[in-house]
């Protein structure tokens, strides 16, 4: 594991787990999880056999609860990166299936912390170049016509920890490369139904959303993706949308990098123009080899990541696995996910596991019989533009190596004959 | 695009529901074209999302409280690159100076190039400072900073400089970038002035799919 952040568990679950009479305690289970809330983290025990020695079809299972919680043996966390308030979590890819991610796993990047709001207090202006001024409170925007979509967020900052080529790591887990990544289901109001309530005036070109953190994030969007398929998000996989995702409120760019989605959404101004923030200039701008430098980049390439075998996993034995992994594109849906498993020479389709969504990940499943040898796996996706997730060479060939956004190529592995898997990349160059 | 291409696009849908719901050859209730039952299933494929607004929608629902002109000015706190939103008040590079070593050299450094949090000021450009991103050596427009300090900064006590005090502090950031003389006074016309040396490096987004690597 690459740090404690995976064997954390709460002192009430590992309760709940030990507090049986295998532990010794004379203690029900009900009374575990009535137990003190938890102090600090404790390391999880090693893994050990069931630890109730009870054979569960002779003892009445517990009752029911008004919130359920995870088995105590499955406790995957964020992975943690805190620089004082600037701060971010990433998804545990590589304990996840399907595509849906877990709210609470959900990856996060705030600039200032996650704000305090109460959603019966919270408003949104919309204004500028529209004939009507409104503010819109949490009753209003819920009492439009909703609709449910499912897409991924993903920070263009990911996979930026495999773009060095000096610094190319080889002990690198899924969640620690490109845990800056999620898929949820969510539910808002088309944020055309907003801008047609307030009647955009002609001319208009650009919105700037702005968030009610202590950021105050702020960010220019291009009117046409406004009135495309854009969404004031307030719920999260059937709940409403979590603090750390921006509740009660925040702007869904499908298929866009994370950033301009501003979360804690406040306000929308109408404009002619970008507002040329901080985050759309000295930030989220990519730097190219011409001295030229990339601005307004916000369409995620397409791009896929094998989750399974990968770091730190170790493959017990030779014989039958199944890869597997993650591929989206913020173009448009995966048309096409191809596995090799020697090394880049040759490419066999993976299968894409329905539903195959626009602008969200999509699980890829390939067969793979290991003769123990010594290997290199690796994934790359192709999206309904044509466009084929490029090599890490095709990127520095095409941008140099100044960028830190847009990370998106070919993530590779390398299975030892021992097992032992480690972020591979570097065996390609 | 306009504006208008996008009412027009959004009206061109809703014309196109009330079509479908008026044409001769509606089909039964229940009946299935090209896959998709009229008026049960919405598309998937990220094209018109807007149509979920149903043809019998009205023109305006009329949720929401019209926002008066005090409570915009009240919020509307952003500044553009040519100057727009930019406050009455004014700020000298010695002032800036005072707010700077109260307010920011504890992360940024005496000088704006030790940290530890980002570094402000670099000698040359960009690629020269690769992990600075400083302002004189990578930002376009100086009304970002203003904009970026009166939101953000300082980063644990956001919104206590006076507009005064943003615009002195903007000042001395921009003397020690090498971008203003020591006896620069920023207001709202001095700022906007303020040309930025790298602004003209910054191009659009030129990747659009398809099988070119960008």
């Amino acid at each position: 594991m690459p740090d404690t952040e995976h064997t954390r568990l709460s002192r009430r679950a590992w309760l709940a787990a030990s507090g049986t009479a295998a532990s010794g305690l004379v203690m029900t289970r009900w009374d575990a999880l009535k137990a003190e809330p938890p102090l600090a983290p404790m390391p999880v025990p090693p893994p050990q056999a069931a630890p109730s020695a009870a054979d569960p079809t002779r003892v009445p299972g517990r009752f029911v609860s008004e919130l359920g919680t995870r088995a105590p043996g499955e406790q995957p966390r964020r992975l943690l990166r805190t620089l004082a308030l600037s701060s971010s979590s990433r998804t545990p890819l590589q304990d996840l299936q399907g595509t849906i991610t877990p709210s609470d796993l959900h990856f996060e990047r705030h600039h200032a912390g996650v704000p305090d709001i109460v959603a019966e207090e919270h408003e949104v202006l919309v204004h500028g170049m529209v004939e009507r001024p409104m503010v819109f409170r949490m009753a209003d925007l819920r009492r439009y016509p909703q609709t449910s979509r499912i897409c991924f967020i993903e920070c263009s900052g990911n996979g930026g920890g495999a773009y060095n080529r000096s610094r190319m790591p080889t002990a690198i887990s899924p969640q620690q490369l490109d845990g800056l990544l999620s898929t949820s289901e969510w539910t808002g109001v088309m944020l055309s139904t907003i801008l047609r309530e307030v009647g955009v005036r002609p001319g208009a070109s650009w919105i700037l959303a702005e968030g009610r953190d202590a950021a105050v994030m702020s960010r220019s969007v291009p009117l046409d993706k406004a009135m495309d398929d854009s969404m004031l998000a307030y719920g999260q996989n059937g709940e409403a949308i979590r603090p750390e995702q921006g509740y009660p409120v925040r702007l869904l760019l499908p298929g866009w990098e994370g950033n301009a989605q501003v979360k804690w959404l406040r306000r929308i101004e109408v404009s002619d123009r970008p507002t040329m923030t901080r985050d759309e200039t000295s930030r989220y701008t990519d730097p190219l080899k011409d001295g030229t430098s990339r601005i307004f980049s916000f369409v995620m390439d397409a791009k896929s990541l094998i989750t399974f075998p990968s770091y730190p996993y170790v493959l017990p034995e030779r014989g039958w696995w199944e890869i597997e992994g993650l591929a989206w594109t913020g173009r448009g849906r995966i048309t096409r996910v191809e596995v090799s498993t020697d090394g880049g020479r040759s490419w066999s389709d993976a299968v894409l596991q329905p539903p195959v969504l626009s602008k969200s990940t999509v699980r890829f499943r390939h067969l793979w019989n290991w003769d123990g040898r010594e290997t290199v796996i690796l994934s790359r996706a192709t999206d309904e533009t044509g466009y084929v997730q490029p090599t890490v060479q095709q990127l520095w060939d095409a941008r140099g190596e100044g960028t830190a956004y847009h990370h998106n190529h070919q993530r590779a592995w390398k299975v030892a004959s021992d097992g032992v898997v480690t972020f591979g990349l570097g065996d390609l160059l | 695009m306009t504006p208008g291409g996008g009412v027009s696009r959004w009206a061109g849908a809703a014309t196109a529901l009330l079509l479908a719901a008026c044409a001769p050859e509606e089909p039964s209730p229940g009946a299935v074209v090209d896959g998709t039952p009229p008026g049960q299933v919405m598309a998937d494929d990220g094209g018109d999302w807007h149509a979920a607004l149903p043809g019998h929608a009205p023109g305006r629902f009329g949720f929401g409280t019209p926002a008066t002109e005090d409570r915009v000015a009240l919020w509307d706190i952003d500044v553009k690159p040519d100057g727009e939103g930019l406050p009455p008040g004014s700020g000298s590079v010695a002032e800036g100076q005072a707010v700077y070593e109260l307010h920011c050299l504890q992360c940024h450094g005496p000088t704006g190039t030790e940290g530890p949090n980002d570094r402000l000021v670099s000698p040359g450009p960009w690629e020269q400072w690769p992990t600075g991103r400083t302002v004189g050596g990578y930002w376009p427009y100086a009304t970002t900073l203003y904009d970026y300090t009166r939101k953000a900064m300082p980063q644990t006590t956001p919104g206590i400089l006076s507009d005064d005090d943003v615009y002195a502090v903007v000042a001395y950031v921009l003397h020690l970038g090498g971008l203003v003389p020591a006896d620069a006074v920023m207001d709202a016309a001095s700022l906007a002035a303020v040309e930025m040396p790298y602004r003209d490096r910054f191009v659009p987004d030129n990747r659009t799919g398809g099988p070119e690597i960008r």
